[in-house]
This record gives C-alpha cells, structure tokens and sequence, in this order.
C-alpha cells in the first residue's frame, strides 16, 4: 500500500525530514502549519501576503509533554486495539512551539521540559505518515529503553 | 461607568435530558424574578450561541426570546466559546452604558453529550479544531495535561497538588444547590482515579453537563428607580483577543505564534486577560476578595490564581497548601465549587461565574459564603483566542 503524508506539504520526508514552515517575504515571521496560499502574515504590523517554504529546524527541546491514556474520539483514527501514545510541544530555534506525537516506543517518563527531541517521520494510520519528536537519546541511555 | 446586576438565576447544572432552551428560559425566569423585574419590562435579551448540539447560526438571543413570549425587545447573541456568557454580558452592558437600552436579560444554556468534546461529523482539513483531532489525537485533557505537566516539571508541583484543588472544591460545593457534584473526594480517590492524560486523573479534568445560568442587567437609574439603591455592579468586562506572538500553545493550535521578529510578550494571553479587567476596573489583584475561574483542570486552577495576579508565578501550590485559597482562607478560589463540581455547559459558564460572585457579594451564598468580600473577579478561556475575566464589585 502507498504511503503518503496525512496532510500535504506540511511535512517532508526522507532521511532528513523536517517540517515546512511559511515565511513572510514582508517580515521574516516564520508560521506553522504553512500559510495557506491565500494567507495573511500574523504579526499585525505586517500586512505581508506572499510567503516562502522554509524547512524548520529537525532539532528542538520540550516545551511539555503528556500521553493519551484513553482512546480519542473520531476523526482520530485509532488502531484496533487502541495503543496510548504521548504527545510533546517543542520548541524550535525559529520562536515557536509545534506539537506532535512522540515516536512509538518512548513514552512520558522518557520526557521533561527542556529535553532535546528530533523530528522523525512515520506510520500514522494504514496509508498515511506523520511528522513524530523522537527524545535524543545520550550514549550509553539507549540500554533504559 | 458601570451597570447594576439586578438579578441573577440558574438552572442546576447535570444530565437531564431536556433541551437547552428549556434550561435558558428557567435560568431566565429566576434572574427575572430574582430581580423583581417583569419579563415585559426587558427590551434587550443577548443570547450565548450554542453550536455542538444546536448548530452554528442557532439565532440563541431569538429562541430564549421565543420561549420567553415574544416581547418586542431588542436581540443579539454572541459566539465566544467558553467566554461566551461573559462576551453576551459585554454587548448588554455596553448597549446600557449607551444609553440604548435599560433592562437587559441575558442568557446562556447547553446541553453537552458524555465523554471528550469532539468535532461534528465530516472532514474539514482546513479547521484547525478537527485537524487536530485527525493529525494528533489531541483531546482537550492532553492541552490542560500539557499545561500541568509544565508545572510540575518547572515549578515542583505534584499531583497530590493537584487532587487537593478537586478536594477544596468539592467541599465547597457541597450545599450549592446548583452543583450537579456534591460530594466529599479525598486527595486518594483522586489519585486511583484512572489516569486520562498524564499527570491527570479522571478527577482532576471537569465532566460535560448541561445547564444554564442568566443575569439580568439594568441601568444604575433603573436599579434605583427599582428600590436598589447600591446593587452588585459590574466594574469590568474583558475579552480581549491574544497579542502577537502568543507563545503559549493554546486549544486547538497546533503551534504557537513565532517570537523570532518581534520577541516575547510582555504579558501571556490569560495575564492580559486578567490585566484589561484590573485596568478597566481601576483596581488590582490585592482589592480582589474571591475569585471565580475556569478549572476545566485542578492544574488549571492553579495557573489562572497566576495570570490573575493572586500570587506569583510558582507560588500557587503554597498558597493552595496553606488553605489560603479555601473560603476563610485570604483569598478563596471557585467558592462555588467551580467546573469540579458544575461540568461544563460551554454558553452558560462564564454567566454562571457572574451569578455566583453576585450571590457571594450580596452575602446570599448559603453553606459556602465568602464573608466580607465586595469584590470578585472571574476567569475563563476558550477556543480560538476566546477569554474573558468580569470583575464585580458592591
Ligand atoms: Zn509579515
């Protein structure tokens, strides 16, 4: 089955995936998700319409993190049987904080604020991938998991 | 400038199995006759929306007027998620100040099915409430869980910390006969209560309920003229919107605003919130004597005593553990009972915050009575850069 990006341009993939930010031509402000091609520039001293793809840093630290213990309801599509998941905020080198999944495997008790993670992509639901934060892992730590 | 708080009512807040309007217009009916004021004397009647379970574009201000008998009066409804009550109380109040009208009535009334709220049915990759739901399973217990976790890690909060919020409240709505909870909670049953969203337990995040609660609004003169000579006043509404950059990731965002260009702000969006009420107001947080606000988590609890300036950041949990925080303490939070003990009913909540502090200021608030305070502040937040605070005074 072909796998694609849940949701298109958002994401790149690959060996070195990273999200793809808008940046105002205008102002440097730099957005996530990506201004839509229609958008405006959010700083309200910006009246900037007109955008570029960037590339966000792959490397952020934790802003806070939690898990999913119960099953959330639809449009999520859960596996059957549902496996909890944890979910971390990171902020990134460009002055936001963007929320993701953390990689399968890790859970809250491999994460605090501060903690250095990585984005990474993978399965979502049959079909489709997503960006994911991977926790950095010292040498020599790998052997707790 | 301000305006009288002549009456207020609610319908008890639970699962019913009615329809919201039903519960609108008994909330209206007690606000009316708790203010001595005939339904045909109303010429404004404001609406809180509700969208989930009526629909978006439920003309809400027309349907309690309906309900009412129609009676010629003015109608407006207001959208602003949880803040909606407060933003609906904003347009009476403003519309009065003008001089446009004299007795406004208005209402806020839900019903909320069991469970998370989620979106409606079909796919909306462009709405970034269901995006949110599809990309991440991002419910809204993991964003208050996020905000808890936060301040365990930076400030040392435990969970024990937070049971104890479920327990202070619990108490004090335990004679509120408008509380669908009344029942003494230990800090144990809190913490074997299921874990949903780590560090919260089932306990620790509010229940959806239905209900319903009105105020009747009225010029100063008429509030005279009506044999209330020093009635509760309203002193401030805020509902001011997020300032660029708002940095702190927010329900239902998948991300914050970038500081890069213009750095960070000089106050968060639940401190402004708090700060345009203070400054509309002519007060500060030491004149405050109870606060009312929006514990959709007990951690959550903790965080609006900071944004409201009732202590300083990190400083929640002391002033929680020292019982200053209970009725008789130095400054009791959620007298009421709060969201622990009420559930949330989205358009009626914010009113709800507003009826309790009248009835606090007014010394009415048997079994749970603040004593001595003549001014309350309320708090709350809601989706898409909705909040609210309402301080009123006597
Ligand atoms: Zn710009």
């Amino acid at each position: 089955m072909a796998t694609t990006p849940v949701i298109e341009g958002w994401f790149t993939t690959g060996p070195d995936p990273a999200l793809v930010g808008s940046q105002c031509t205008t102002c440097g402000n730099v957005a996530f998700p990506p201004t839509a091609p229609q958008g405006f520039c959010r700083n309200p001293a910006c009246d900037g319409e007109e955008f570029e793809d960037v590339k966000l840093s792959r490397h952020g630290t934790v802003w806070s993190y939690t898990d999913a213990q119960y099953q959330p309801p639809p449009p999520y599509v859960a596996a059957d049987p549902f496996e909890p998941f944890a979910l971390a905020a990171v902020e990134l080198p460009e002055g936001l904080v963007v929320l993701g999944q953390v990689t399968e495997g890790y859970g809250v008790q491999h994460l605090h604020v501060g903690a250095e993670v990585e984005l990474v992509v993978e399965e979502l639901d049959p079909g489709h991938t997503i960006w994911r934060w991977k926790p950095v892992v010292e040498l020599g730590e790998e052997a707790e998991q | 400038m301000s305006v009288a708080v002549l009456g207020v009512g609610m319908h008890p807040w639970g699962k019913w199995g009615r329809s919201f309007v039903s519960y609108g217009v008994h909330a209206a009916r007690a606000a009316l006759a708790d203010a001595g004021v005939p339904w045909t004397d109303v010429d404004l009647v404001v609406g809180g929306e509700t969208v989930r379970n009526g629909y978006a574009g439920y003309v809400a201000g027309a349907t309690f007027a309906q309900a009412l008998g129609w009676n010629g009066a003015r109608v407006a409804t207001s959208y602003a998620a949880c803040a909606t009550g407060a933003q609906a109380l904003d347009t009476a109040r403003a519309r009065i100040l003008a001089g446009l009208c004299e007795v406004a009535l208005v209402v806020g009334a839900d019903t909320t099915p069991k469970g998370f709220l989620a979106p409606n049915a079909g796919e909306r990759w462009d709405d970034p409430d269901w995006l949110r739901f599809r990309l991440l399973g991002m419910t809204n217990p993991a964003y208050f869980a996020m905000y808890a976790r936060r301040r365990m890690d930076l400030h040392g909060a435990t969970p024990e910390d937070f049971a104890r919020v479920k327990v202070k409240n619990a108490r004090h709505g335990l004679a509120n006969p408008n509380a669908r909870y009344r029942k003494q909670v230990s800090v144990e049953d809190v913490l074997v209560s299921a874990v949903v969203s780590d560090p919260l337990h089932l306990l620790d995040i509010c229940a959806t309920s239905d209900g319903a609660a009105a105020v009747v609004l009225t010029s100063l003169d008429y509030a005279r003229r009506h044999g209330s000579a020093s009635p509760v006043r309203v002193a401030a509404v805020s509902t001011v919107t997020p300032a660029f950059p708002n940095t702190v990731l927010d329900m239902p965002m998948l991300s914050t605003d970038s500081a890069g260009v213009v750095g960070a702000p000089e106050r968060t969006f639940k401190e402004s919130i708090a700060h345009a009420a203070y400054e509309e107001a002519g007060i500060g947080p030491e004149d405050v004597g109870l606060a009312e606000v929006y514990d959709l988590s007990t951690a959550l609890e903790l965080d609006w005593m900071e944004d409201l300036g009732l202590c300083k950041p990190g400083e929640a949990e002391a002033l929680l553990r020292a019982g200053d925080t209970t009725i008789g303490g130095r400054i009791p939070v959620n007298p009421s009972g709060g969201l622990a003990c009420f559930g949330e009913a989205v358009p009626a909540q914010a009113l709800a915050q507003v009826c309790e502090v009248t009835w606090q200021l007014r010394g009415q608030a048997e079994g749970r009575q603040v004593e001595g305070a003549r001014v309350g502040v309320t708090a709350n937040q809601g989706l898409f850069g909705h909040g609210s605070s309402v301080v009123l005074s006597v």
